[in-house]
């Protein structure tokens, strides 16, 4: 008993270590403000009225936190999946293309089949699970049976999927618009009929589909599968410690395709979500994931890989993305946004890791004195 | 089917197919002999991508500055290197996750190169192309692999000095023994994040190189989609190399074949779906590396990262 008390630190080392984790964060995130800050001052404008300008496109205009409800619902998602992923031990970073095949999957649903309209949007979500799930089976086959990292196999999977929308809205069998008098049809597919539109909800003005509720409890679902179910402690014991995991008997192939597959699972759902709740006017076109996949990925990182963390996360890149739109009134170029949610990662990346360096530090100078 | 294995000979047999081919698999050649040295030290840097970019971005605006390319090298340079200091500092100083760190800085550069080129919009001219003689008559392969504009030939001198490096000096036995056993480095006194620092360095500055020969050696112009991925080929031909010099320059060049066919297919006349061809490269990728990946041996700590007394 005596050496895990001595391994437990004092109440007032605790408070210590706490407070320099405080001043830490503030000075990475600090440093990442005042960074942002610079490139604007770079363009010649305040950074007052360029906050001014994000928050008004976020939340304030009328109508804006609505919008922002609906970009943070397939952020969310792709966080999610990334998440399950990251918990397993598996870094899937091909959501932008699994994103892309979800989207394809409910495309063609939708435009191809007839039916119901609450049916075909129910299928179209799940054919949607599927096609992502799908893309990211191809990158677990491939580090299951043959050992080839899933980093670098579903990030080569992103620019198949790609060049594979291009094909599909460019091709009369699989996605193209059929419609002979619409002039664009070369480069987008049909528009999602009105029956297969997620519904909206209106409150005070702000309109915002069920996305976000669904995402919502997806999230929930996440967190209490993760801690609570034999599935979600096989899966993180399998991240901590595969050995271990192997030794317990968790079938780590199984378990881990399973994560993979689940991860890609649910950005393909979000590609769904974003067409079926009106992302570039219901169609598909080649260009259809925006970044969505890649800046759900940093949410889940920002997130550090905690579901329920993900959701004001996502918020907050939300709130990035909605306002950089009003940024064209400022004179600023809206791509500085993209700048500041990576440099917001990188910043809160480092005091955890420095904090790890000094326990590390201070666990070897004790193994010394003993 | 006559008409297109004719047209496939055309193909091949047309020197400017192999021109393309060099232009474009020596381009992934200078990121992929970095990307091989900073993996023989332990790190898959998925960085080799924001350094591309970076140096393409950073040598343009020192072209247009200064109107050398010689500068415009040397500031590409430096912006390879920048990324790869974030990308040695995180992970391998402060024990970030390596991929994280290496994702987001593809994103910050992505973001800061379109933020920067909207405000500076600079711009670029290729550089003059220098027929080496007698070595450029040398049919089909001569105007292809001495024919080309000078930035090129930057590459030539790169392949044994890497080789060297690795392999003849004290510090690539170093390089290599932290990406195979850390811990008995680790023992016999090396720093181990230091020479895996280095090491992603020394990929920096060639992707750096890299990116500055994409925008003034070939392209002509900047576009902050140029590099669009081809980062993440080049760690493919370090993978189809199985870790070997020779393999990883093979696997580039290949990977450059099969991009610069593509783009020779239209200007013959003989149209395939152009979307499907441009998948092309990654699926080739894909595939060569599930059959071949594990028939070499990696370096055993690849993507490991190392810290003093945990495992």
């Amino acid at each position: 008993m005596t050496s895990r008390t001595r391994s437990l630190p004092s109440l007032s080392a605790r408070n210590r270590s706490g407070m320099e984790m405080a001043v830490l964060y503030v000075l990475s995130l600090g440093g990442a403000v005042l960074i942002s800050g610079a490139l604007v001052a770079l363009t010649g404008n305040s950074w007052l009225r360029v906050f001014g300008a994000l928050m008004d496109g976020a939340f304030l205009a009328p109508g804006r936190w609505g919008e922002t409800l609906v970009v943070a619902a397939p952020m969310l998602l792709v966080a999610l999946g990334m998440v399950i992923g990251v918990k397993a031990g598996f870094f899937n970073i091909g959501q932008e293309g699994q994103l892309l095949m979800g989207a394809m999957a409910m495309a063609w649903v939708g435009t191809r089949l007839s039916g119901p309209g609450p049916v075909l949007l129910i299928g179209g979500l799940a054919l949607a699970v599927v096609a992502g799930g799908g893309w990211a089976g191809v990158a677990a086959v491939m580090r299951f049976r043959r050992g080839v990292p899933e980093v670098i196999s579903t990030l080569l999977l992103v620019f198949v999927a790609l060049q594979v929308s291009g094909f599909a809205v460019t091709t009369d069998w699989l996605l193209r618009d059929l419609d002979q008098n619409r002039p664009s049809r070369a480069v987008a597919s049909a528009a999602l009929p009105d029956n297969i539109h997620l519904p909206v909800i209106r409150i005070f003005g702000n309109e915002f589909n069920i996305g976000i509720i669904l995402a919502l409890l997806l999230a929930g679902l996440v967190a209490f599968g993760l801690v609570r179910t034999v599935w979600g402690f096989r899966l993180r014991m399998l991240g901590h410690n595969p050995n271990v995991a192997q030794k317990v008997g968790v079938a780590s192939t199984r378990t881990g395709a399973a994560a993979l597959c689940l991860s890609g699972g649910l950005a393909g759902l979000a590609g769904a979500v974003m067409l079926a709740g009106g992302s570039s006017g219901f169609r598909v076109t080649s260009g259809f994931a925006q970044n969505f996949g890649w800046q759900g990925l940093l949410v889940a990182l920002l997130a550090r890989s905690r579901p329920l963390a993900a959701i004001p996360m996502a918020i907050l890149f939300a709130a990035l993305r909605t306002g950089s739109g009003f940024l064209a009134a400022t004179g600023v170029d809206r791509k500085i946004v993209d700048v500041v949610q990576a440099l917001l990662v990188l910043a809160l990346l480092i005091p955890p890791a420095i904090q790890f360096i000094r326990q590390r530090r201070r666990a070897l100078a004790q193994a010394g004195e003993e | 089917m006559g008409g297109f294995l004719a047209a496939l000979w055309d193909i091949f047999s047309s020197p400017t197919m192999y021109g393309s081919a060099v232009r474009l698999g020596g381009f992934l050649a200078f990121a992929a002999l970095g990307e091989l040295v900073a993996e023989k030290a332990g790190t898959i840097n998925i960085s080799v991508e924001g350094s591309l970019l970076a140096g393409a971005f950073t040598g343009t605006v020192a072209f247009d500055m200064t109107n050398s390319t010689v500068l415009g090298l040397l500031a590409g340079i430096a912006g390879g290197l920048i990324v790869a200091l974030i990308q040695a500092n995180m992970s391998h100083r402060l024990t970030a996750d390596q991929f994280v760190v290496g994702l987001t800085a593809n994103v910050l550069v992505l973001g800061l190169a379109g933020f920067l080129n909207g405000i500076l919009d600079p711009m670029a001219r290729r550089a003059a192309v220098i027929e080496i003689p007698l070595l450029s008559d040398i049919p089909l392969i001569g105007p292809a692999l001495f024919g080309q504009t000078w930035p090129t030939y930057l590459l030539y001198p790169l392949i044994p000095l890497t080789w060297w490096l690795l392999y003849r000096t004290r510090w690539g036995l170093e390089v290599r023994a932290v990406g195979e056993n850390p811990q008995a480095a680790d023992v016999s006194g090396i720093d181990v994040n230091k020479r895996r620092r280095q090491a992603i360095c020394y990929g920096g500055v060639l992707a750096g190189i890299g990116g500055a020969f994409l925008v003034l050696g070939q392209v002509g112009t900047f576009d902050t989609g140029a590099v669009g991925g081809r980062g993440f080929i080049a760690i493919a031909a370090v993978y189809f190399g199985g870790w070997r010099l020779g393999g990883v320059l093979l696997g580039s060049f290949l990977f450059g074949l099969a991009d610069a066919f593509r783009l020779a297919l239209p200007v013959l006349g003989y149209q395939l779906n152009a979307q499907l061809l441009a998948a092309l490269p990654y699926v080739l990728t894909l595939v060569v590396m599930y059959a071949i990946t594990k028939q070499f041996r990696q370096p055993a700590a690849l993507s490991r990262p190392f810290i003093r007394g945990l495992r």
